[in-house]
């Protein structure tokens, strides 16, 4: 993993300084609201329904175990004894008090961490495939890029305010567990006609108001040409972007105005131009790379795999490993009863304790807001499977039904129109049933509070969007959304369903689609791109198709 | 067209803690919704909205928000405030602990 050097290390530690100086001028009344806003939110502090709200990053979602004791710490000693990953492979702190803050932020790099552009409108924190370094299907290992363009974007001057917040998402496989398409830049990696690796880059997702999928801008782009085309790309946003509305200023919407041909004539223009100012950073490149070794493997003997409990855990939870004797353990925040993504201080050590013991001292945060253990022996699988089990973290679930995104919705969010959370619960409750989970298969619920759609529902098979209506929470359901490398905005189906009919309304998508599949193998996305969204509509809406009879 | 005043409180954050807090009638804040006072008036309710926005060294982001009359104090009318008033529903973890 990558360790902060000297130069990091001051940087992140000033920072914590100079917040702490903002925070005592802002308590003793020399800074307003007004003026100390903008200086929180760019150490990631909110302020949401019932409390502040410190947002800090993981890059590319990885964590050592270091890292995620400390943030069990910060959990018990500054918050309610909980923390929620998020779809942004953050984590969030649902309660700190402004005069702690400066104090968590100085915890936080005591471990290489900050709350740095988790806000504003700025690079936020760059996202990677979760199985990333560990996946058998990976041409590269993502992180490394990651790690780069990370030290790129932070503190970069000249992008420090642009249009609106900007997104990269990088993927080092064909199978795209990064949803890249719906970010400002998406980097997958791709091998070109010599097999060398490079990027294929896209522009211009996004989801929120106005979701589009990002278009290919480049097919390959050589990976030492990838700093002076990030730099081209965010100059073009930077100068194209509109600021004269909120709504329409994110890069989506300049290749919406302007077309594709044109964007990338001038991002091909301003990239010549960068090129010939660049230094290439080989060093950097080099001490980042030297970070991201591969783990000394253990080498034991595959057990076979004797009790039916760890078995169905293999089965839903555990992915293949680059290496065949070793397995990616997915550890599912989704247990019943349980609040989508939220681990408590207990559950988060224990995770530390399992990573440096079984995972080569790894964890990632995936943005499906499950925590993963990517390095796990086969032979080690049984123990870990029951430490799992003893703090309520070994639901068999990961991929189906209750494996649920949602986003805080109106619990926690200011800017929420509906609560997600207790849909979320709603519907886990009602498909409580594994053996029914099982038959189902695997199946995807993405739920938002607002039209922000930080529950990525628009790429939800079953995507679910809160809204308030006449005075009330009314849930709108779209349909047919994928994330993946198939990616897909999903279709609205319909008027929305109050809070009480929100998930009877889920159940009969369920039992359309369990009534419509072609054999048990055919997923529900797969049904309905073979059969088109009427007859779920239909189920969805049967008085609509009484009437019609 | 300007909407129509109806009956509200004024609320914001406490600036430490991020809580919840009601403007009473004696000119502080309170926790407890059901202790704010009910405004009828829309040049009162403006005015103590502005002495609560000079109030930054207590209080973040005051605003108006309706309510009603209840039997235990004022109560909120839309879902919002009330969720506000409460706490999130996925824990004991708002005003809910505080009793
Ligand atoms: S989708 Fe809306 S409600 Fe949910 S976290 Fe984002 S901004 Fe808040």
């Amino acid at each position: 993993m990558y360790q902060y050097d000297d130069f990091d290390d001051t940087f992140v530690r000033e920072r914590v300084e100079i917040f702490r100086s903002q925070v005592a001028r802002r308590l003793d009344g020399s800074l307003t609201e007004d003026e100390f806003k903008p200086l929180r939110l760019q150490n990631g502090l909110y302020l949401q329904l019932h409390a502040y709200m410190l947002r800090v990053a993981i890059p590319y979602g990885t964590l050592s175990s270091r890292q995620m004791r400390q943030l069990a710490m910060i959990a018990e000693r500054w918050d309610k004894g909980y923390g929620h990953f998020t779809t942004r492979q953050n984590i969030q702190f649902n309660w700190p008090k402004l005069r702690d803050v400066p104090d968590i932020l100085g915890a936080l790099a005591d471990v290489g961490m900050h709350a740095i552009q988790t806000s504003g409108n700025c690079v936020r924190n760059v996202t990677a495939d979760h199985f990333a370094g560990a996946a058998a299907d990976e041409i590269e290992d993502p992180r490394p890029t990651a790690e780069l363009v990370r030290q790129w974007s932070t503190d970069h001057p000249e992008f420090a305010f642009l249009p609106r917040k900007f997104k990269i998402a990088v993927s080092g496989s064909p199978n795209d567990r990064a949803v890249t398409k719906s970010h400002d830049i998406g980097l997958r990696m791709v091998l070109n006609d010599a097999g060398e690796p490079g990027y294929e880059v896209s522009v211009g997702g996004g989801l929120g108001r106005t979701p589009i999928l990002a278009q290919v801008i480049r097919r390959f782009l050589p990976k030492a040409d990838l700093l002076p085309y990030l730099e081209a790309i965010l100059q073009v946003y930077n100068l194209r972007g509109r600021r004269d509305n909120k709504h329409k200023a994110r890069l989506k919407i300049v290749l919406h105005e302007h077309g594709l041909e044109q964007v990338r004539l001038w991002v091909e223009e301003a990239f010549q131009a960068q090129r010939t100012l660049f230094t290439p950073p080989d060093d950097l490149i080099r001490k980042i790379a030297a970070s991201f070794t591969e783990p000394q493997w253990k080498d034991a003997p595959v057990p076979p795999v004797l009790s039916p409990g760890v078995a169905q855990f293999l089965r839903t939870n555990v992915a293949r490993h680059k290496r065949l004797d070793h397995a990616i353990v997915t550890v599912s925040l989704k247990a019943r009863g349980e609040t989508p993504g939220d681990a408590t201080a207990e559950q988060m050590r224990v995770l530390a304790n399992l990573a440096e013991r079984y995972s080569h001292d790894e964890l990632r945060i995936s943005h499906e807001q499950n925590v993963i253990l990517p390095h796990v022996h086969r032979a080690d699988l049984a123990a870990v499977h029951a430490a799992l089990e003893r703090v309520g973290l070994a639901t068999p679930n990961a991929g189906l039904i209750s494996d649920i995104i949602s986003c805080p919705g109106m619990d926690y969010c200011a800017l929420a129109t509906a609560r997600s959370i207790p849909v979320a619960k709603g519907i886990a409750e009602a498909f409580a049933d594994m053996a029914r989970q099982r038959d189902i298969g695997g199946l995807k619920i993405k739920i938002s509070g607002c039209i922000n759609a930080c529950g990525h529902h628009h790429v939800g098979h079953i995507g679910i969007l809160g809204l308030e209506k006449a005075g009330v929470e009314s849930y709108q359901v779209t349909l047919g959304g994928d994330g993946t490398e198939t990616a897909a905005i999903g279709e609205r189906a319909g008027p929305g369903f109050s809070a009480d009919e929100i998930v009877p309304a889920v159940e009969r998508l369920v039992e359309a689609y369990l009534a419509l599949r072609a054999s048990r193998d055919e997923t529900f996305i797969r049904t309905y791109r073979r059969l088109g969204a009427q007859p779920f509509k239909d189920a969805l809406y049967p008085e609509v198709k009484s009437d019609a009879a | 067209m300007a909407k129509k005043f109806k009956t509200s409180i004024v609320t914001a954050n406490d600036l430490l803690t991020g809580d919840v807090v009601y403007l009473t009638a004696a000119g502080d804040w309170s926790l407890r919704h059901g202790d704010a006072e009910l405004l009828t008036e829309e040049a009162q309710a403006q005015t103590l909205l502005r002495a609560a926005e000079e109030q930054y060294d207590q209080v973040v982001g005051p605003y108006l928000a309706e309510a009603e009359p209840g039997p235990d104090g004022a109560r909120p009318i839309h879902f919002r405030e009330a969720f506000r008033a409460r706490g999130p529903s996925n824990y004991p973890h708002g005003k809910q602990a505080q009793g």
